[in-house]
């Protein structure tokens, strides 16, 4: 496999989703074996979402496909928001004909009319491109009235744009958003295939759940079932910064071993890496063994790296700051929560803590993993305690992130 | 024929109205294109999309008040924003930062006397890999020093 960093498109190769594609072919082949086997490609496929949840994407399109609902939805989910993940960044702006397809097969597959892509406001630099390109695609029919001649398929694509709320990467908080209100994240159930936009059945998936879709219905679930694992199959896209030489996003297969990707990337001295960005886990030295995989260090494909000289406390502290920021409020365990995390965090950093308060800090963010509504107070204590437990013997020494700008 | 400000505020919400809708859905791509425009929503225009969408002034401002790229507030005319989170800040963002005040006279959630620069930080900008990186009202400019981020803002008007 070649190795991808920060490549331009043209000189990219990939197993699977930077393998070779042309624009309209996943949608001409949906046309021509029908809805029904799509649904069966993609089930034999095993795809997995890949926005961090892993929900199984054939399931999900299932449960729409069978609603007889007279209007549904199909939102490509582009509101990347996770520090240290830009794998949709690169999907959108060197891939789009694999995003566009995926979103008009999926239209297709589930009898949808409008698909929207929500973009996150920080990547409104793109809009322009991204509207030239659905432009085009609407003059080669791939979008509009009949496409490709057919009667019974008319759909189109609308982008619409966040602006700046990191929680409504959340699918409930996105539909949402889309309504005009406050990115709050509902109760569920009821889900979005049942009651999404609108109140009518929408599929939600990540942008690079939707750019997997015109590959498999092209080569076959079969084909892409032989990368990756049994329970992870495919490649993952993997965002990677930090310290290393060669930073940038890389296609691997599912169940490739941190140690292995820091050979690629070019890092050395590591002593933690943090997988899945701000709200995943920080990985010691000691697990580099563990597998990039659904059932292992599961990701939505950030990996930040951090050298032996970085202080980790330094860098959880920066984690917790973002959370406390981006935490809608909504719910107490993880508005008030995160705050407390923080106090925490600063009392370590000024050596007034007490072990006592420090073991009520980590029952704190284990309630919040239960009891915070949506994703975001759930998983953002995973960097508090995954970092207390691992840098214990740091954490009360060092000030500074050290390393190469000696800061 | 002289216009008064609130008439041609109003016919431009009204303008935005036919062009988004009525829909409760529309309401953020109005409040986006009235940001993108005049820097802020005020209260004037937020009452003036209440009435045409039907919506309790409230909604709007409790809309308004959630989104950080949103303002209630008048703002420069041109808003920068420094990503503040791990990537950047590990590739040299607060050196980038405090030349930056400096330069400015300024601190980040404030404006520039002659209200040509707001200084705000974000939160990821999704160039970890290019870090650090700013927004420039909506172009991006990444592997920034303090020398060059001092340079792009000199040349903001």
């Amino acid at each position: 496999m070649k190795l991808n960093g920060n490549k331009p498109a043209a000189e990219r190769e990939g197993a699977v989703l930077f393998s070779s594609y042309t624009r309209g072919y996943g949608i001409r082949k949906a046309l021509e074996i029908g809805r029904e086997n799509v649904l069966l490609e993609l089930r034999e496929s095993k795809l997995k979402g890949r926005g961090g949840a892993g929900f199984p994407t054939a399931t999900k399109w299932m449960l729409v496909a069978a609603s007889k609902s007279e209007e549904k939805f199909i939102v490509c989910n582009a509101d990347e928001g996770e520090p240290g993940t830009f794998k949709d960044r690169v999907l959108l702006l060197e891939y789009p004909e694999l995003v566009f397809d995926g979103i008009v097969v999926a239209g297709f597959t589930l009898g949808a009319k409008q698909g929207i892509i929500y973009l996150r406001g920080e990547y409104e630099y793109m809009l322009k491109a991204l509207e030239d390109y659905l432009e085009q695609m609407r003059l080669d029919n791939l979008l509009g009235d009949n496409i490709l001649g057919n009667p019974d398929f008319s759909f189109d694509i609308t982008i619409r744009l966040g602006s700046g709320a990191y929680v409504c990467g959340e699918e409930t908080a996105l539909i949402e958003s889309l309504e005009g209100n406050r990115g709050e994240a509902r109760n569920r159930p009821p889900y979005p295939v049942n009651t999404g936009y609108m109140g009518r059945p929408t599929v939600v998936n990540n942008v690079e759940t939707l750019a997997s879709v015109p590959h498999i219905v092209v080569k076959g679930g079969e084909w892409f079932k032989k990368f990756g694992t049994d329970k992870s199959t495919g490649s993952k896209l993997f965002s990677v910064s930090g310290d290393c030489e060669r930073p940038g996003v890389y296609e691997l297969l599912w169940g490739t071993k941190i140690k292995d990707l820091l050979e690629i990337v070019g890092a050395k001295n590591t002593k933690a890496v943090q997988v899945g960005g701000a709200s995943g886990i920080c990985v010691p030295k000691s697990q580099f063994d563990r597998s990039l995989a659904y059932e292992d260090a599961a990701t939505g494909g950030s990996i930040m790296i951090f050298n032996e000289s970085r202080n980790m406390l330094k860098v959880l502290r920066n984690f917790m700051e973002f959370f406390v920021e981006e935490s809608c409020g909504q719910c107490t365990p993880c508005r008030i929560g995160n705050v407390k995390l923080l106090e925490g965090i600063e009392k370590l950093e000024k050596g007034t803590y007490t072990f006592s308060q420090l073991n009520k800090l980590k029952e704190l963010g284990k309630t919040m993993q239960v009891a915070s509504k949506c994703g975001l107070g759930q998983s953002s204590p995973n960097a508090f305690l995954s970092i207390l437990e691992n840098f214990k013997e740091e954490i009360f020494n060092k000030n500074g992130y050290g390393g190469r700008n000696g800061k | 024929m002289l216009v008064l400000e609130k008439n041609s505020l109003t016919e431009e919400v009204e303008s935005l109205v036919d062009q988004y809708g009525t829909e409760r859905s529309a309401l953020l791509p109005i409040l986006q294109a009235v940001q993108r425009k005049h820097k802020y929503i005020s209260d004037f225009v937020q009452q003036e999309i209440a009435r045409l969408l039907d919506i309790h002034p409230v909604e709007v401002y409790s809309v308004v008040s959630f989104y950080s790229f949103l303002h209630s507030e008048p703002q420069g005319r041109n808003i920068v924003r420094l990503c503040q989170t791990i990537a950047c800040d590990m590739s040299g963002k607060e050196a980038v930062a405090r030349a930056v005040e400096r330069e400015l006279g300024i601190t980040f959630g404030q404006t520039t006397r002659d209200k040509r620069i707001t200084l705000e930080y974000a939160n990821c900008l999704g160039m970890c890999d290019q870090g650090p990186a700013m927004i420039v009202n909506d172009k991006v400019y990444t592997h920034l020093t303090p020398e060059k981020a001092i340079n792009i803002l000199n040349e903001i008007k």
